[in-house]
């Protein structure tokens, strides 16, 4: 893969009074990869996405977005990217299609409810609420809502928090396909598991810093080449794949 | 890329907000159903607006002219079968506005064949007693003096029949002279002043007042809380397009209700427009400017509270003393001297009044500029406060 930095992040610092929640992070994301952004709750993780989303100040730093710096051309910036917020609810009483509508409106384009429903097999539910959902429908919808304006990137914070594993592989196979049609993906998620499927790269977050980042097998490699050894035997399955053999593949709801 | 539309913007969020409005059962009962029911108890109870309760003393005749007339004006509640001392119990109280009293005086013919009262100057005798506590015995002296005329002139009249000559041009000159007071009184009943001319102006305050303060103070609370407008800030649209599409889609919303509100008024209980549709729309003009003052507070209220339940006791400290000491329901007049000035400070009372003078009075916005000034002055007053005040995370 040719490796065109889409997003750069230079010495980025967010100090909330005396907490300095980012602490001189930097690091690029790659035109058309998965990046993920890993690490403990409280690492920095979100502020860091949001301030590359436009949506929080930052203290100090440079991120460029797509060839726009955020001081200075937040809404180009916020033209071609695509924001799914951890736990973000929606506008009250309106079902699915009146959303998409409402979103098409604010992105200043025209799209066709039911096309963004069916990318994300989500057409028959078209007429319900958004609190009438299951966990993975709401997840597939707020994903939904991210692609309305054709984004160059998307940002998912969380998407597979408190979703079962059906579900979860689910959204695994629409973010790789989003991926796949060309749009760079950008996640945060405390599974390992889905980082090391679904991420081409990671970055693992601490205390405000980046304190690695690299490709998933990479990070793996080394770790065992250092000699580490994990104190169960290893097995060929997990629990998790004993759960999506015994529940079936097929997804719920 | 396209240049970004900013209206389309405002408009898609005006449209989501207006659809999520009318789906939304709260806004719509304080909107429509809270104001129509007091309309429709007031417009039932009170349809011929003031009542004068009218005690009958036992052994009145029934069966003449006067008492007939008095039962069909509606304005006169007679209560009948009450005793001597219970009827002079109520009027002291003044829960009896006065007391009647018909005697029937019957004629006999006299030795020279003509016919004589055995006692009295007219065939019926009326005695009415009124009571210091109640000022509404007045109403009810002019009603009972103009039946009086209408029986006399009646009566000329039947008289003149059976007459000529000189009798006959003194009874004509005396019918004249009673048509001319019958003038009098027309004057008099044409200031009639419906409950229903009151009542509705403060119920349409009152609903803008809710829909302001309630609709929006929930609306921007929820949006923050649940993230949503967090999640609209990631979209190229602006702040003033969100407070805009919110703001018009209400002040839609308000509108629908205000028409509605006048039009079952003014069809089905007879709601008095002096100008017919000019007079709706300048009520319809005065809605949109008193809901903009009521937005103020609505935003304000949004900024203080910190979740949805602390939501109701702010803004019912803001609704509630405008509910009961704005004239929603009784004359500010009729209040205690030193509760008034309370009540002439409050925004809602300057928009009562206005409404009541373009829709009875027959007032354009020009002749309510002094009311308009007040809203002006509270709308610069509190969007001070709600700029302050307003977050938006």
């Amino acid at each position: 893969m040719e490796k065109q930095p889409i997003i750069s992040v230079k010495n980025l610092v967010k100090n909330y009074g005396d907490f300095q929640a980012v602490r001189d992070i930097s690091f690029e994301v790659y035109e058309g990869e998965i990046f993920g952004l890993l690490g403990p709750n409280g690492a920095g993780k979100t502020t860091t996405l949001e301030i590359i989303e436009t949506l929080r100040d930052k203290t100090s730093g440079e991120i460029i977005v797509d060839g726009f710096s955020v001081d200075t051309d937040a809404e180009s910036i916020k033209q071609r990217i695509g924001v799914q917020l951890q736990a973000a609810g929606y506008y009250p009483n309106l079902n699915l299609s009146e959303l998409i509508e409402l979103f098409s409106g604010l992105y200043g384009i025209s799209k066709k409810p039911l096309e963004m429903l069916e990318m994300v097999a989500l057409t028959d539910k078209a007429k319900a609420k958004y609190k009438q959902l299951s966990g993975g429908q709401k997840q597939r919808f707020s994903i939904a809502t991210t692609l309305i304006n054709n984004p160059r990137i998307i940002f998912l914070d969380e998407p597979t928090t408190g979703l079962d594993p059906q579900a979860r592989r689910n959204l695994w196979d629409l973010i790789i396909k989003i991926r796949d049609s060309g749009t760079t993906v950008v996640i945060t998620t405390h599974y390992m598991d889905e980082a090391e499927v679904l991420c081409d790269r990671v970055a693992f977050v601490d205390g405000g810093k980046i304190v690695g980042i690299d490709t998933p097998d990479n990070f793996v490699d080394k770790l065992v080449a250092s000699g580490f050894e994990r104190k169960k035997e290893v097995k060929a399955a997990t629990l998790e794949d004993v759960f999506i053999d015994l529940t079936g593949k097929e997804w719920r709801g | 890329m396209s240049k970004y539309n900013h209206v389309g913007a405002t408009l898609a969020i005006a449209k989501a907000s207006l659809r999520s409005i009318l789906r939304s059962p709260s806004s719509v009962v304080f909107t429509l159903a809270f104001p129509l029911i007091f309309i429709l108890v007031f417009g039932f109870i009170g349809g011929g607006g003031v009542k004068v309760d009218v005690g009958v003393a036992p052994g009145t005749d029934t069966a003449n002219p006067i008492y007939k007339a008095l039962e069909q004006t509606s304005i006169i509640k007679l209560h009948k079968g009450l005793d001597t001392p219970s009827l002079n119990q109520n009027l002291s109280k003044g829960s009896l506005d006065a007391v009647l009293q018909i005697r029937s005086n019957n004629y006999v013919k006299t030795g020279d064949g003509k016919m004589r009262l055995t006692s009295g100057n007219a065939p019926y005798t009326v005695n009415v007693n009124y009571t210091t506590s109640s000022a509404k015995g007045e109403i009810f002296k002019s009603i009972i003096t103009n039946i009086k005329n209408e029986v006399n002139i009646k009566f000329m009249q039947q008289v003149l029949a059976g007459r000529s000559g000189g009798d006959a041009d003194a009874a004509a000159r005396a019918a004249a002279g009673f048509q001319m007071a019958e003038v009098r009184e027309s004057t008099m009943t044409g200031r009639a002043y419906k409950t229903i001319d009151f009542i509705l102006p403060g119920q349409l305050g009152f609903s803008l007042l809710s829909t302001g303060v309630f609709g929006t103070a929930f609306v921007f609370l929820s949006l923050r809380i649940t993230l949503v407008i967090k999640r609209f800030f990631a979209t190229p649209v602006k702040r003033a397009s969100i407070v805009l599409g919110e703001a018009l889609a209400r002040i839609c919303f308000s509108l629908i209700g205000a028409l509605f509100i006048i039009l079952i008024g003014h069809f089905a209980f007879g709601f008095t427009l002096v100008h017919g549709a000019v007079t709706v729309i300048n009520m319809l003009i005065l809605s949109v400017i008193g809901l903009i003052v009521f937005m103020g507070f609505g935003f304000t209220v949004s900024g203080i509270a910190k979740n949805e339940s602390s939501v109701p006791p702010i803004a019912n400290i803001i609704t509630l003393p405008q509910f009961l000491l704005s004239g929603t329901f009784f004359s500010i007049d009729n209040f205690p001297a030193w509760l008034q000035p309370l009540s002439r400070i409050l925004p809602l009372t300057y928009l009562n009044d206005a409404m009541r003078k373009v829709a009875f009075e027959g007032a354009g916005l020009g002749d309510v500029t002094h009311q308009l000034l007040v809203l002006l002055i509270w709308g610069v007053v509190i969007y001070t406060v709600a700029v302050k005040t307003f977050k938006w995370e």
